[in-house]
């Protein structure tokens, strides 16, 4: 027997046809999936009633994959097949990987992305990450009974190309529909509804297990824009449980423990800090494994006190992503605290300190993301009514798209900032005479100039029918999905020929050199106009150049040896200053040349009417 | 008779309403569509219909369109848990039979 769900006024759906989506937060230490019932967006728990599931997975001898707390428990006995924050591997190279030294995995580097050798065999990070989503799914299945239309996934606003093309894979490997990437601060901004608030700009400070991410967002007209992110990839509330812990090693006067007694200890310090949120004063009290009983208490203001440094730690990130965006803390309009260690007091003590308001934290900050993905989720697969159709939320393509044109210049196709998904195209034609190829360079930036911008992709576009210069039509369509996928496609318009290319770089732009580039952009847009300017009068100059002397080989003798070397006299002085730096040079010598070559271009002219017209008579012309 | 809430029905209905900020009941009803004829209609209500019937269950406004009513008449809406699934049910006393799963019926 189906079971039902309240659907908004007339929308109820109809029989066997239930659009059932979910949202889901991929997390470094613990992921969530949420889904919208009954007009309410909830997480979805399992069988014993807890939503998240740690990010674990591990690899056993005999062929079983255990996911979550399950694999959590093998940690310390199996730690080479036992996979935890897969998530930081996502789409990168082994050199891009932090500590991997001290990590116990065996690491095995190969194009792309690097992969673990697992009892299993070797794995690659999607693989990975597609057993947690499949855990994740199926807990949905068995939760909204029936097949899930698709989901929306959270990834980190500071994820590049890459990484949501590998989140992407993942998700298709686990037989989920991805709806949509979603970036996380704006999941948690939507969970909060500032998408319906006034417009204005909020910052998303969210403090995870093992990660610090501080995200500046900027709404307008329903458009989340991320201004600028920062953070600390070593920086999470698992700091806050170690701080606690030596604290406890130190009070009690013990000997390095066992990995036992330490792992005990260690869950005693979480278990402190958690009941410090709540309560003035929390016990420590264990029994080691040499008999030696424990018993200590703990303040929270002496909690506070001991981790003091770590809460200033996040407030580094905070300055920075707020300088790299141009503002000052009372810019901002809201603050949305994200991840379970921003329940610890004295941080929200200090985020509100520090931004001159109480940050929001009615929703739990351990749910936040994954209701918010939830909430779009149902958007996106309809099941909300047409005149909410202004809450769809759209995301914006953080650097302009381009292609290279002659010279090195950058010819943008999107401008940044544009909504997703977008489609543009635009005409190019070839430089040649009878050029057959076009070789088609795709960058990323800002700059005018291609070295300055980062390259995408290159293709060719083969098979043009021979043309004079200029003829030829070429359409390139530059086309962005939902997700800021690119795909660039060329068409030959008259004989229909075309190439295409979907960017799938191996690595994308880190959030640094995004905000870099931005900057460069903007700083050095002066030098960038001169330099566009030199380029545009040096590729003109050569055109001109090639120009004339293709006619004086073809149709040299209409002129005399005198005129013709007065000719050459001005092509090789175009040709000198075009070598130089002065663009208003080079445009005077092109101008020259074009005078000096008019009384040739008349008598060209002349000859070719004279051919056309010799043996026709003359009713044969007439119009 | 008319139609009625489980006493958990009514508790889940009332909090759905709550969380949702707005509406004033849930409507009940059938259309002809599915696999066996009908199907159900499960909807929260902002406004009641001048023609709709209004019944008054544990505290929660059940609105009801007097076509449907023939179908529905004595019918209870419960709210259960299978497994990890939950949702409500109708325990309808005129469905004669129904698809495999119960989304749509016959009377």
């Amino acid at each position: 027997m189906a079971l039902l769900q309240i659907a908004e006024p007339g929308m109820s759906a109809e029989p066997h046809k239930h659009r059932l989506a979910v949202g889901i937060d991929l997390g470094t230490t613990n992921s969530l999936v949420a889904t919208v019932r009954n007009g309410i967006a909830v997480c979805l728990p399992d069988e014993t009633g807890r939503p998240m599931v740690p990010s674990i997975v591990r690899y056993r001898a005999n062929g079983a994959i255990d996911v979550g707390q399950v694999a959590l428990a093998a940690q310390a006995t199996d730690p080479r097949n036992t996979i935890v924050s897969v998530k930081r591997f996502m789409g990168r190279g082994l050199k891009d990987v932090a500590h991997v030294e001290t990590m116990p995995y065996d690491f095995e580097e190969s194009p792309g992305m690097v992969r673990l050798r697992t009892i299993q065999g070797v794995k690659s990070p999607v693989e990975i990450s597609a057993e947690i989503l499949r855990v994740l799914r199926l807990r949905a299945e068995a939760s909204l009974g029936g097949e899930l239309t698709g989901a929306v996934i959270t990834v980190p606003a500071y994820f590049d190309d890459a990484q949501r093309q590998a989140t992407k894979d993942a998700a298709r490997l686990a037989g989920l529909d991805v709806l949509r990437l979603l970036n996380e601060p704006t999941a948690a901004a939507v969970a909060y509804g500032l998408d319906n608030a006034a417009e204005g700009v909020y910052a998303v400070y969210d403090l995870g297990g093992g990660t610090f991410d501080l995200s500046i967002l900027k709404l307008s007209r329903g458009v989340f824009e991320v201004l600028s992110t920062n953070g600390d990839a070593a920086l999470g509330g698992d700091d806050f449980d170690h701080r606690l812990f030596c604290w406890m090693l130190d009070q009690a006067r013990i000997a390095p423990p066992s990995s036992e007694d330490s792992r005990r200890l260690q869950m005693k310090a979480r278990e402190a800090k958690e009941l410090l949120t709540s309560c003035e004063e929390a016990p420590i009290q264990l029994r080691l494994g040499s008999g030696e009983a424990i018993d200590l208490a703990i303040s929270r203001d002496q909690f506070a006190e001991l981790t003091r440094n770590l809460v200033q730690k996040t407030l580094g990130p905070v300055r920075k992503a707020l300088r790299d965006a141009g503002l000052a803390p009372e810019d901002i309009k809201g603050v949305v605290m994200v991840g379970g260690a921003t329940r610890m007091p004295h941080i929200q003590r200090a985020v509100a300190e520090y931004f001159g308001q109480e940050p929001l934290t009615n929703l739990d900050p351990d749910k936040v993301v994954a209701l918010g993905a939830a909430m779009q989720a149902n958007a996106l697969v309809g099941n909300r009514k047409a005149d909410d159709e202004d809450w769809l939320l759209l995301d914006v393509i953080p650097l302009s798209l381009g292609l290279e044109t002659m010279g090195g210049l950058v010819e943008k196709v999107i401008p940044r900032n544009s909504t997703l998904p977008i489609a543009r195209a635009q005409e190019f034609t070839t430089f040649k005479d009878g050029q057959t190829a076009m070789a088609f360079h795709v960058v990323q930036g800002e700059r005018e100039l291609v070295s300055d911008c980062r390259s995408l992709a290159r293709f060719e576009l083969r098979g043009i029918p021979p043309m004079v210069a200029g003829a030829a039509r070429i359409r390139v369509a530059f086309q962005v999905d939902a997700d800021g996928l690119l795909s660039v496609s060329a068409r030959e318009m008259s004989s229909g020929v075309e190439a295409s290319v979907l960017v799938k770089p191996s690595y994308g732009l880190s959030d640094d050199e995004i905000t870099g580039m931005l900057r460069a952009g903007v700083e050095r847009a002066g030098d960038d106009m001169a330099a566009r300017a030199l380029r545009e009068q040096q590729v003109e100059a050569d055109r001109v150049i090639e120009a004339t002397e293709q006619a004086l080989a073809k149709d040299g003798e209409l002129l005399d040896a005198a005129e013709r070397d007065q000719i050459k006299v001005v092509i090789a002085q175009l040709r000198s200053l075009r070598e130089g730096q002065d663009h208003r040079a080079i445009k005077t010598g092109i101008e020259a040349l074009a005078r000096a070559t008019d009384e040739f271009a008349a008598r060209r002219m002349d000859s070719s009417i004279r051919s056309a017209l010799t043996g026709h008579k003359i009713d044969e012309i007439s119009v | 008779m008319g139609v009625t809430l489980s006493e958990s029905a009514a508790k889940h209905v009332a909090n759905y309403i709550a969380k949702r900020g707005k509406g004033v009941g849930i409507r009940l009803g059938v259309r002809t569509s599915g696999c066996s004829g009908m199907a159900y209609k499960l909807e929260f209500v902002d406004e009641a219909l001048d023609e709709d019937l209004v019944f008054d269950s544990h505290g929660v406004k059940v609105i009801v369109d007097p076509k449907s009513l023939a179908y529905l008449e004595g019918t209870e809406l419960d709210f259960v848990r299978e497994g990890l699934n939950e949702g409500f049910k109708f325990n309808n006393p005129n469905v004669k039979d129904a698809c495999g799963c119960g989304e749509s019926f016959n009377v």
